[in-house]
């Protein structure tokens, strides 16, 4: 009779299936995409101190949403389209003249200066999510705007696209460090103010 | 009876699929680096809003998901066709958030309980009225940091 010579081979023809089955099964119960959307602070629920703060009305701008989607901004009816003009014109203004970098029309019956102006949001609570959604988008899209025109002045690139690096965590600490700077900066020239009032109910 | 024919030695050898298995499990580790868990089911319709001036979400580590939306049609009958929260794997009241919140939190490692973020991942046919109701309850438990989580796209086509 034959002597083994050692042990016989161990038929792997299966360890294919067995590794297709643990692919399928990462595939069915795993996600694959990032999540994206508007990042927003909420206010915190008692003021810190109870100081009565004199904002001149002509330093805010107010802006309003019904149950039928309809946009009052600064008492006149408009379109969602004009939201973001609007907000921009009234942020850009500088109206006292100590704004040295907005190109606004300087109009004395609007905002005085962007370190100043307060965007104050209210809305329905019938009011569609999709709408509010629309409207806090352009409402950062306008600061947004506004911020890219002084990052592209002072250092020749996007507010926004400096901002995404400076929070990407791939990104090395030595460029990081000299990013928060400028992004600081940027945000210092066009502070964001958005306030958001409570929700008034039907009628 | 003649034995088997022999094989013509022109012919093709089978392709060997002895590296198939490497290959598989190449893919395997890709998907397994790149994906990450999903954690709980969806209960309700989830249709998010589009918006164009995002930030990425980094970290999940550091995110507290809520959803709200219309219960899916096999929860329906039970919950009705109103918007729902949904916290974790069941539906609750705007009250039961703030409980939620600090559950969540305290899961948490010590150094991140203070830059959690909260992803609010709603339909964007829900009503404001629950949305105020869940923010005022984050408001309570000093949960301030919001994201309002959406798709990329042209935000105008959320008001068609």
């Amino acid at each position: 009779m034959a002597r083994r010579a050692g042990a016989p081979e161990v038929n792997a023809g299966s360890m294919a299936d067995i590794a297709f089955l643990l692919l399928i099964f990462f595939l069915v119960t795993t996600t694959i995409e990032t999540d994206a959307g508007l990042d927003r602070m909420l206010p915190p629920i008692e003021p810190p101190e109870d100081i009565d703060v004199v904002i001149k009305q002509k330093n805010i701008f107010q802006v309003n949403i019904n149950k039928n989607g309809q946009l009052l901004a600064d008492e006149e009816l408009i379109d969602l389209k004009q939201l973001r003009t609007k907000a921009m014109a009234f942020l850009d203004n500088g109206g006292d003249g100590t704004c040295t970098y907005c190109k606004g029309k300087r109009n004395a019956e609007s905002s005085d200066n962007p370190s100043k102006a307060i965007i104050s949001l209210k809305n329905d609570r019938e009011t569609k999510y999709g709408t509010y959604i629309t409207v806090q988008n352009e409402l950062v899209g306008a600061y947004n705007d506004l911020r890219n025109r002084e990052a592209q002045r002072l250092f020749g690139r996007d507010f926004t696209e400096m901002e995404a690096e400076y929070l990407n965590p791939e990104t090395p600490q030595a460029i990081k460090d000299d990013l928060k700077d400028k992004v600081k900066k940027i945000q210092d020239l066009f502070p964001q103010k958005l306030s958001e009032a409570e929700t008034s109910s039907a009628n | 009876m003649s034995k088997f024919s022999k094989k013509k030695s022109g012919e093709l050898p089978p392709v060997s699929t002895a590296s198939l298995p490497d290959i598989v499990f190449m893919l395997l580790f890709f998907f397994m680096t790149v994906t990450v868990m999903k954690d709980s089911s969806l209960k309700v319709e989830n249709v998010l809003p589009n918006a164009n001036e995002v930030k990425k979400l980094e970290k999940k580590d550091r995110v507290i998901y809520i959803y709200v939306g219309k219960p899916t049609q096999e929860y329906q009958k039970v919950f009705g066709t109103e918007p729902k929260i949904q916290l974790n794997d069941k539906f609750a009241n705007p009250s039961e958030v703030g409980d939620y919140i600090l559950a969540e939190r305290a899961k948490k490692s010590q150094e991140l309980q203070n830059v959690l973020t909260t992803a609010l991942k709603v339909d964007k046919n829900a009503n404001m009225g629950l949305i105020s109701d869940i923010k005022l309850e984050l408001r309570k438990v000093n949960a301030l940091k919001v994201n309002y989580t959406t798709y990329e796209g042209d935000a105008f086509r959320n008001i068609q």
